[in-house]
């Protein structure tokens, strides 16, 4: 007798596996659309389940250290662009940030103000296209995506008002930053943040509670809080796992301590609640940019002591971190007193975050694999340098 | 957070024979580091991990430095002879350091939430595979970007689990961050021995000046 439909939703979740007991040895990537990017991962199958997982990347390694190295602090400046390519401004400020902990610059109040509406709007760029992204790579084809991508758009289009970019912005510069931007800019700002809560519901509504994605997502990938830890995750990967460590509020650096905003906590480190961390955090990006953008003070937007050409900082190393919408982002640097770093380094968030990628694969099977690697939220640009 | 001092003094109480130097910083950003010797390096970070009052549990940052060698020019007032009396003569004395390789740990304290605590190694020379302790067993994080110093340095950890080249291919065999690297004379194409390509090989083989950039720095 066969089973009935009742008996067969009642089973644990299927688990396939060969009837020879082989592993199959599978090459997922380079060319695989969900993988974002040049990506590849060899995966040894059993049946459907993974028992293996080692991420192949460097696909996109151009040594972007040793191109800093030779080059003028400034020089640099406009590369950083193209680490993480989704979040240009922040990757500016971190970078920009650890030249002015090295040279001891300090950087006016209407710049720190710029800074944080900048990286704020650069998290709601990032952490829509990356839900956009997640529900493509679940088989919700194109829709979701297109609808993140219109928010997008409008985030963009400021960037390029106010930079000149879209996405290569350039912006921040040591002790500042290269423009101020006028009030029509902050009023045509405002309009966007005031809009975007009602995006966000519909969207909140459209996706967190819907069945299929639940299924998907829920007690998928788990990742403990012990783990996250030891294995260097950070960003809404660490919270998601219940861990309260957000830079913003650690470090305090920028304008940060000034402004009221909570840092969302999960509870079970699966992919729903790395998900739904995205959505809550995009909310307290939305508080900070409404008191951000009411708080902004009139001033100078660079500090007009520091001589951008010829920029030498003195002997010594520092190094800076920001919370940047995939994690922790940190730039390591040595100057030896003369115009080029000794030593550049780039410490991407997207690489660390994809070190424990196999063990929340394991036991899961190969279709899950597309939606951790999705929630991971990687950029290959930033994880080649 | 305590003092680097006190770090310093606790952890060389907790393992008798232990000796930790400081490494000044003497930029703004106020980032001394410690230099632990290689043979105890895992006990010391086991220890500024276990430790309840210290609680490095997260390490951020991995990477490697190289330091060329370097001759160090100072000005130094010498009492010579000269004609048959004393006179205090200024001389330039070389000093000569000798390069070596360096894998740099930025910790931090979630549980805490204090850091940076800078810790370093160093390799005795620069030579080609030389080697260091692999902290990843005691921080996960270290794992890719010991790697990474694995392929762009050379530096071979000890202990560590999976000890591959990670972003250059497997069957390169140089270690582009490493200072005194050259670069391929052609991308494009593998060269075949024709007469011109072969000069152009000679040439490429052929020694260059050393290296400058590291002749500023004084500090030791």
């Amino acid at each position: 007798m066969t089973a009935g439909f009742h008996e067969l939703a009642q089973a644990p979740p299927r688990r396939t596996s060969r009837f020879d007991g082989e592993l199959l040895e599978v090459s997922m990537g380079p060319q695989h659309p969900s993988t974002h990017g040049v990506f590849r991962m060899n995966v040894a199958l059993d049946g459907e389940i993974v028992r293996k997982l080692k991420p192949v990347f460097g696909y996109l390694h151009r040594n972007h250290e040793k191109i800093a190295e030779g080059t003028s602090y400034l020089g640099s400046m406009p590369y950083t662009d193209r680490l993480d390519y989704f979040c240009s401004m922040t990757n500016n400020w971190a970078y920009a940030l650890s030249v002015e902990k090295l040279a001891g610059i300090e950087v006016p109040e209407r710049a720190e103000y710029v800074r944080v509406i900048l990286a704020e709007l650069t998290r709601l760029v990032n952490h829509t296209s990356l839900l956009g992204f997640l529900l493509s790579d679940m088989g919700a084809w194109g829709t979701p995506l297109m609808y993140a991508f219109r928010e997008r758009e409008k985030v963009l289009d400021l960037f390029e008002s106010l930079s000149g970019s879209r996405m290569m912005c350039d912006y921040m510069r040591f002790g500042g930053c290269r423009v101020d931007p006028s009030t029509e800019w902050m009023a045509e700002a405002q309009k966007i943040v005031d809009g975007f809560p009602r995006f966000l519901d519909e969207f909140e509504k459209l996706i967190t509670t819907n069945e299929i994605l639940i299924a998907r997502t829920q007690e998928v990938g788990n990742l403990s809080a012990e783990l996250a830890i030891n294995a260097g995750v950070t960003g809404p990967g660490l919270r998601a796992s219940g861990v309260n460590y957000d830079i913003r509020k650690v470090d305090g650096y920028g304008v940060y301590p000034r402004f009221k905003f909570r840092v969302p906590l999960g509870d079970h480190g699966d992919c729903y609640d790395r998900l739904m961390m995205r959505v809550l955090e995009l909310r307290e990006s939305l508080t900070i940019l409404h008191q951000a953008m009411k708080q902004l003070p009139e001033g100078p937007i660079q500090n007009p002591k520091i001589k951008i050409r010829a920029f030498k900082p003195p002997l010594g190393e520092a190094y800076g971190r920001i919370e940047a919408p995939k994690g922790e982002l940190g730039f390591y640097l040595i100057s030896d007193g003369t115009g080029t770093p000794y030593r550049y380094r780039v410490r991407p968030p997207s690489l660390i975050n994809l070190t424990i990628l196999e063990d929340m694969c394991l036991g899961q099977t190969v279709a899950d694999v597309m939606v951790i690697l999705g929630s991971i939220d990687i950029v290959m640009g930033e994880v080649d340098r | 957070m305590e003092s680097l001092e006190e770090i310093k003094t606790r952890i060389e109480a907790a393992r008798p024979g232990l000796v930790i130097a400081i490494i000044p910083n003497p930029g703004p950003a106020n980032q001394p580091a410690l230099l632990l010797p290689n043979e105890y390096a895992a006990a010391a970070a086991r220890f500024l991990r276990d430790d309840p009052a210290l609680c490095f549990d997260y390490c951020s940052n991995v990477t490697g430095v190289d330091w060329l060698d370097r001759t160090v020019k100072k000005k130094v007032k010498v009492k010579k002879l000269v004609e048959g009396e004393e006179k205090e003569v200024e001389e330039t004395q070389e000093e000569f350091f000798a390069g070596y390789l360096e894998a740099v740990y930025h910790l931090y304290s979630i549980a805490r939430k204090h850091g940076p605590l800078v810790v370093r190694l160093r390799t005795s020379d620069r030579s080609l595979g030389v080697r260091l302790p692999s902290l990843t067993p005691i921080w996960r994080s270290a794992e890719f970007q010991e790697r990474e110093i694995f392929d762009l340095y050379g530096i071979h950890f000890d202990g560590h689990p999976d000890l591959r080249r990670i972003l250059m291919w497997d069957e390169f065999t140089d270690h582009p961050m490493r200072k005194d690297y050259r670069e391929p004379d052609d991308y494009e194409y593998e060269p075949t021995a024709h007469d011109d390509v072969l000069v152009r090989a000679k040439e490429h083989a052929a020694p260059r000046p050393p290296l400058d950039g590291a002749e500023a720095i004084t500090s030791e």
